[in-house]
């Protein structure tokens, strides 16, 4: 894990200018509900720092997807603050939110591939959308299919993808541009058990990179594969935190403070 | 057509067409977009045509005026139409002043009177008739002038300008403008609501594309960008057949009306200059249709996320 990690016990303090820069994202408070029904978020706040890498673990209907969405600026928060990148994302200009967005790579649950394009189209999307050069996008994207195993596959549309294959094509698109934070949604849900360790793996020479991490899962076993890793667990719509390791960032294991049992490992799972 | 597409794709940059599919205006809108650039140039050729005559005939009659000798005694007539030939000759300005012959009053009045034996339209009191040609246009005070010199020695003289005769035809001719102008806008209001439609269609299509592309960043304008050169590429092929199509009938319309013989009508023939602006027609025709695509998906892209 990089450094820019806090590694000491740092509490939430809103009004601290100084705190605010040094976070990535920072939720105070934000309540979501779509139309008027009922809120599926309520009173969630917390805080994700550069570099760190975080599992968004709870059951079925708990509100993970909703607050991805709103992590990933597809959704407004009925109520609270937002804050990204040091910005008020709330009140973000709708002009700016390209650039946000940009900074941010999304693994969709549905995977949400663009049916038309192949899968060397869809993997280069990101880098298009920014502008980048033909010549420059190509060496890249190549790359970033052999690494997911695609390499083979690069013209085929996603119709023709198997349901594993699809979601590899969509965790590339995601990574391809070194986004900022790594939002992804159940992103090993279509892999084999082997593909999915080779995934996270990539996910964490992300991470390495500097790129904060937001996955998204129910696989246990994939929690414990990143001993580092800090855990968030939604309870109907709730956020659930019984370490405070949100908000009270716990050391790494090499730290010697908590080894790889502890909440990081697997203590503070659901 | 097909090198005429990729053309206007590279145009616009081959990576970002990628971004959505190719949005082609769906069914039959091109063969719309075709049809209506087709009525726009008959419109158009119309109503240049309908200048072209209207100047022409202006030109014609600008310093033309008959002065009338309204006498039913002959003798009167043929004394005071001498009296008027004289000073219209000495007046200034005056570039000629010719008394229309009798045979050729005899034959004006022919389809009206008849020509049966028996007949002797020498004992009708038909006036005599001079017809003037000044150097300028006959303006009003020209008139009075005239008018004035020649009843001094002809009290029986009318003088009128020869383009008051055709003053009705005139205003006719100015109404059928305008109307052409207005057949061309309300092709272009029909025009441009097919495209709206065609363009929420695609909007409505694609919207799952739109939304991943903008979670991806994408700029509204970027995307907007991909429809508006979609869109203006089958607008360029429509207009093409469009323009064809148009100027084939009015190629036609020029040849059926020149065998008429008719002056006025024969001095209706286009210019160069005007089969120019024929050939602008689809080019406004895409500019219209881009402008439409733009504005029309640019605000539906506001109202989302």
């Amino acid at each position: 894990m990089p450094g820019a990690r806090p590694d000491t016990r740092t509490g939430l303090d809103l009004s601290s200018m100084n705190q605010a820069a040094a976070e990535i994202v920072q939720f105070d408070n934000v309540g979501l509900r779509y139309g008027a029904g009922r809120e599926v978020l309520a009173d969630v706040s917390f805080t994700l720092y550069p570099g760190c890498f975080y599992f968004l673990t709870g059951a079925s209907g708990a509100g993970k997807t909703s607050l991805l969405k709103l992590l990933y600026l597809a959704q407004r928060p009925s109520r609270g603050l937002i804050r990204m990148f040091g910005t008020d994302a709330i009140t973000l200009p709708r002009e700016r939110l390209p650039g946000f967005r940009r900074r941010i790579g999304v693994v969709f649950q549905d995977f949400r591939l663009v049916p038309h394009l192949s899968a060397w189209d869809n993997v280069a999307l990101p880098l298009r959308v920014a502008g980048q050069s033909e010549k420059d996008i190509a060496k890249p994207v190549s790359d970033m299919l052999e690494w997911v195993g695609l390499g083979d596959r690069f013209q085929a549309r996603p119709a023709t993808l198997s349901g594993g294959e699809q979601q590899r094509v969509a965790i590339a698109r995601a990574v391809i541009a070194r986004p900022d934070i790594l939002v992804a949604d159940e992103p090993t849900g279509n892999v084999d058990p082997e593909m999915a360790i080779k995934l996270l793996r990539l996910f964490e020479s992300l991470n390495r990179l500097g790129t904060t991490v937001v996955v998204a899962t129910h696989d246990l076993h994939l929690i414990r594969k990143v001993p580092d890793s800090l855990i968030m667990r939604l309870d109907k719509g709730k956020l659930a935190d019984p370490t405070g390791a949100l908000r009270y960032p716990p050391r790494r294991p090499m730290d010697g403070s908590q080894g790889a049992d502890g909440p990081l490992g697997g203590a503070g799972l659901p | 057509m097909k090198r005429l597409a990729s053309t206007l794709r590279a145009l616009g940059g081959e990576g970002e067409s990628r971004l959505l599919p190719e949005a082609r205006l769906s069914g039959p809108m091109p063969w719309v977009i075709a049809i209506m650039i087709a009525l726009t140039v008959v419109a158009a050729a119309s109503a240049l045509a309908l200048r072209h005559a209207a100047q022409a005939a202006s030109a014609d009659l600008e310093g033309g005026v008959t002065v009338q000798i309204v006498s039913a005694a002959p003798a009167q007539r043929q004394r005071e139409a001498q009296a008027a030939l004289g000073v219209l000759r000495q007046a200034p300005g005056v570039v000629s002043a010719t008394a229309v012959p009798q045979d050729e009053l005899d034959s004006l009045v022919e389809p009206w009177l008849g020509t049966r034996a028996g007949d002797d339209l020498d004992d009708l009191p038909i006036p005599a008739l001079i017809d003037v040609r000044l150097s300028g246009a006959a303006t009003p005070a020209r008139l009075d002038a005239l008018r004035k010199a020649v009843t001094a020695q002809a009290p029986a003289a009318r003088v009128d300008a020869q383009s008051s005769w055709l003053a009705p035809v005139f205003r006719a001719i100015g109404a059928l403008q305008w109307a052409a102008g207005g057949l061309i806008a309300l092709f272009a209001f029909a025009t441009a609501s097919a495209v709206l439609l065609a363009s929420r269609n695609a909007l409505g299509t694609y919207r799952e594309t739109i939304e991943i592309v903008h979670m991806l960043g994408a700029t509204d304008v970027q995307i907007a960008r991909v429809f508006q050169r979609s869109m203006a590429t089958d607008a360029a092929m429509g207009g093409v057949v469009g323009l064809l199509a148009g100027v084939v009938t009015v190629l036609g319309l020029v040849r059926q009306f020149a065998a008429l013989g008719s002056g006025m009508v024969a001095q209706g023939s286009l210019a160069w200059t005007d089969w120019l602006v024929l050939a602008a027609i689809p080019v406004a025709g895409v500019l219209l249709v881009m402008l439409t695509a733009r504005l029309t998906v640019l605000a539906a892209l506001r109202r989302m996320v």
